[in-house]
């Protein structure tokens, strides 16, 4: 395979990761700020900002944090690399130059999501929104699914590699931002806020029913970072993320004879994180575990760059 | 009925009532289906196209940077037996296309004896020094031929162009075809349609044919782009991807002791055949044009070093050169010995006096075109041109008759069209592929047809607003699904 071509699956497999990544946050946010008993308003929009690392981007437009704003911004505006939009563009633009490599049906459900968005201007309301990201969210399942009928080979693992990596690092960032900006002053742990704000949390990984299954007990901070940390039945799950990545760069090794440095750091993270226990991360800060925990996949991204020879 | 008492290809000269005797049950098929469920399918073929991104860009148009090009349903049909007229005719322009190719950068015997005159050769820009005294592997040079013909009539076909650097549109040519399949299956039940989709076969099969000799039993072949922002970027993958080939971009190329290899994540692997989508402009900085951001250095000398094929051959553009043109049937005479069967388009060379005085004397019946311009550009169209148009080429051609040829306006034939208002006759013209490798001749029995959308245009270009339609190719009841003759 093209060093080239490599890349580009990664980046694709990485792009349309985060462009459902990015309807999931928005799907969640419109839910929490108008289905549940005390709207979170603004604040909800805040950290769907701060999640997607398009705050000060959007400070910069000088619009109020208000749901059409908002929504607008993270979905079509093609002015920051932050929107829905613009991941498609960029995945679309890697999958146009590696097209051989896909079959028609994956390219096509990717296609059919960037057309998604060519003929609007406006996500419209709270409902016209929903049917816009759902939209987005049916054309992603419709790609994995098609990714399942391709070849096992090459092409295929560094698309799920790429997914992988992403998922990891939108899972932390989503965990981090809640636990330390979200509740605004005056609201208290385990309140009626805090509660809707979790439930936004589990449905964004698409984990609500997850955890019902997994905890007993009701709605517990400790059990929702447990499950987003460590369990690894939820495919979103950090121990899940990571499992993933270890398989599917053994599975390359198998298939490529290329294996080193990326092998080494994914499988001693694995290792670590499956002695990890929910309570001792929060009690040595749950912020700086995140924040070590993002860094390291910037650095795992690296060296499997480095192993593949991307160009 | 026929436009302008053009000859229709389906309804002759009569109409829908009296069509051809040959198409009585294509005329019958059309009559039976209801144009509005005629509609239905043209644009489901259409959405598809536009799901699958089959769209070709258009340069300096940014609000449309991708669209699709209009598909007719109603297909194009050649007999069995016009196609093998067609076929002969096309297997013996091509070999004379290589035998010229050959000659001109080698021996050139051709100017010796006269049958050209030298500055045709040797003040055109589309000669190439960088490759004179290079013979390709094996001695093919036009791999890949698009011939463009035009037809006046049940028996008239002519040539309009050859084209032997990069012809495209093969892509569409097998879309098409996938999409009559699938959305009017009623058709290949009552026709014997010969395939098109053996085209990525054969076209692999040409290339490994022309692998550097005494190499490996598989050579590697690639597919080379100049990236997916260029406007035949869809066709260049399809047909990557159609083989089952890489499809490379120059800076997956690297160029090493004369050796091409092309970057892969296992490290470097060598490159026997590339099938490049890269004008010869463009291909080499070191050996064309240095400011060329695009090309691979080293390639030419890699060529040079015959160390591998190159398809088509660089400095081809001598043999499809509008100035060339007109004496392709001289050129075929010389080198098969045998009249040529499929003749050119009547054309006037400017630079030679008779030809010039009866050019000036009809300027407004006639087709004036620059030997070197292209894309309709230093163009006269004579029935429609104004006064000082034609007064202002009158004066360009007095004082630099070499620089033009001219030619009749045809009558070119008509297919029936789905239009607003229904079915309607559409100018068409039509674009063979013809293959050569070191084993012989091919001719994919089918290509494209391309279609003037505009009542009365001639202009069939897809820029232009032309669409495209299937080139359905009938069998006769002998064997023989592509016309095979040894090189």
């Amino acid at each position: 395979m093209l060093s080239r071509t490599a890349s580009a699956l990664y980046w694709l497999g990485r792009y349309l990761e985060r462009a459902d990544f990015l309807a999931r946050l928005v799907e969640a946010t419109i839910r929490l700020d108008a289905l549940s008993a005390r709207p979170a308003g603004e604040a909800a929009w805040q950290s769907a900002l701060t999640v997607s690392y398009t705050d000060e981007a959007f400070a910069l437009t000088g619009h109020n944090t208000t749901q059409a704003h908002v929504a607008k911004f993270l979905t079509l505006d093609a002015s920051h690399p932050g929107s829905i939009i613009r991941c498609l563009d960029m995945a679309r633009m890697n999958a146009r130059a590696v097209r051989t490599a896909l079959t028609r049906e994956a390219w096509t459900a990717i296609n059919r999501a960037w057309l998604i968005f060519q003929s609007r201007t406006s996500p419209g309301g709270a409902t016209q929104t929903l049917n816009m990201v759902e939209a987005v969210k049916a054309e992603m399942r419709g790609f994995e699914g098609s990714i399942h009928r391709m070849m096992r080979n090459e092409a295929t693992l560094l698309i799920q590699l790429g997914a992988a990596v992403e998922r990891a690092d939108n899972t932390a960032r989503l965990l981090d931002v809640k636990y330390h900006i979200l509740l605004p002053a005056g609201e208290e742990v385990g309140g009626a806020v805090d509660r809707d704000q979790w439930t936004t949390i589990l449905q964004t990984v698409s984990a609500v029913n997850a955890y019902r299954w997994l905890y007993s007990d009701g709605l517990k901070t400790v059990n929702v970072i447990d499950l987003l940390i460590s369990r690894p039945e939820l495919p979103r799950s950090l121990a899940a993320c990571v499992e993933e990545g270890v398989d599917l760069l053994s599975q390359l090794a198998k298939r490529t004879g290329l294996q080193g440095e990326a092998d080494r750091m994914a499988r001693a993270r694995m290792q670590r994180m499956q002695k990890t226990r929910t309570a001792e991360v929060i009690v040595s800060g749950l912020h700086e575990y995140l924040e070590a925990f993002i860094a390291e996949n910037e650095l795992l991204d690296r060296a499997i760059a480095r192993q593949f020879r991307f160009i | 009925m026929a436009a302008n008492g053009a000859f229709d290809e389906i309804w002759g000269h009569g109409g829908p009532d009296a069509p051809r005797a040959e198409f009585a049950a294509l005329s019958q098929w059309i009559a039976d289906t209801p144009a509005a469920e005629l509609h239905r399918r043209q644009q489901s073929a259409e959405a598809t196209f536009r799901q699958l991104g089959i769209t070709f860009a258009v340069y300096g148009d940014s609000d449309a940077a991708e669209r699709i090009i209009p598909f007719d349903i109603v297909p194009r049909v050649f007999l069995p037996n016009e196609w093998a007229r067609l076929s002969e005719g096309l297997v013996q322009r091509v070999q004379a296309i290589n035998a010229f190719l050959e000659d001109i950068y080698g021996e050139r015997r051709i100017l010796k004896e006269g049958i050209i005159p030298e500055e045709l050769i040797y003040l055109n820009d589309q000669f190439r020094p960088e490759v004179d005294g290079v013979r390709p592997p094996h001695g093919v040079w036009a791999h890949i031929c698009g011939i463009d013909l035009v037809r006046t009539g049940a028996d008239e076909f002519f040539v309009l162009e050859d084209n032997a650097r990069t012809p495209s549109g093969v892509s569409y040519m097998l879309e098409n075809r996938e999409a009559m399949i699938r959305l009017c299956p009623e058709l290949f039940r009552d026709f014997r349609v010969a395939p098109v989709d053996s085209y990525p076969d054969m076209l692999l099969q040409t290339m490994r044919s022309v692998a550097p000799g005494g190499g490996k039993a598989k050579p590697v072949c690639v597919v080379l782009t100049p990236g997916h922002f260029n406007s035949a970027y869809y066709e260049h993958s399809f047909i990557a991807d159609t083989m089952g080939v890489e499809l490379v971009e120059p800076v997956d190329l690297v160029v090493d002791d004369d050796v091409v290899y092309m970057q892969t994540i296992a490290g470097r692997v060598r490159v026997d055949v590339i099938y490049r989508r890269i004008d010869d402009d463009y291909l080499d900085p070191l050996a064309f044009r240095p400011d060329s951001m695009l090309g691979v250095p080293g390639l030419i000398a890699a060529y040079r070093a015959g160390n591998v094929a190159i398809i088509n051959a660089p400095g081809n553009g001598i043999a499809d050169d509008k100035a060339i043109y007109s004496y392709m049937p001289e050129i075929v005479r010389f080198y098969s010995g045998g009249d040529v069967k499929l003749p050119n388009v009547e054309t006037y060379r400017c630079r030679e006096p008779q030809a010039l005085k009866y050019v000036l004397d009809n300027l407004g019946k006639l087709v004036v075109k620059l030997v070197d311009g292209s894309g309709g550009y230093g163009m006269l169209v004579g029935p429609t041109a104004t006064k000082a148009q034609i007064e202002e080429f009158r004066a360009a051609l007095v004082a630099e008759p070499h620089r033009y040829i001219a030619q009749p306006t045809l009558a070119l034939s008509t297919v029936p069209t789905m239009v607003e208002s229904g079915l309607a006759p559409r100018h068409v013209d039509f674009r063979p592929f013809v293959l050569t490798g070191s084993d012989g001749v091919r001719v994919v029995p089918g290509g494209l047809t391309r279609v003037a959308l505009r009542e009365g245009s001639l202009v069939v270009n897809s820029s232009q607003g032309g669409g495209t339609k299937d080139s359905f190719v009938l069998l006769d009841d002998g064997p023989g699904q592509s016309q095979e003759q040894g090189a």
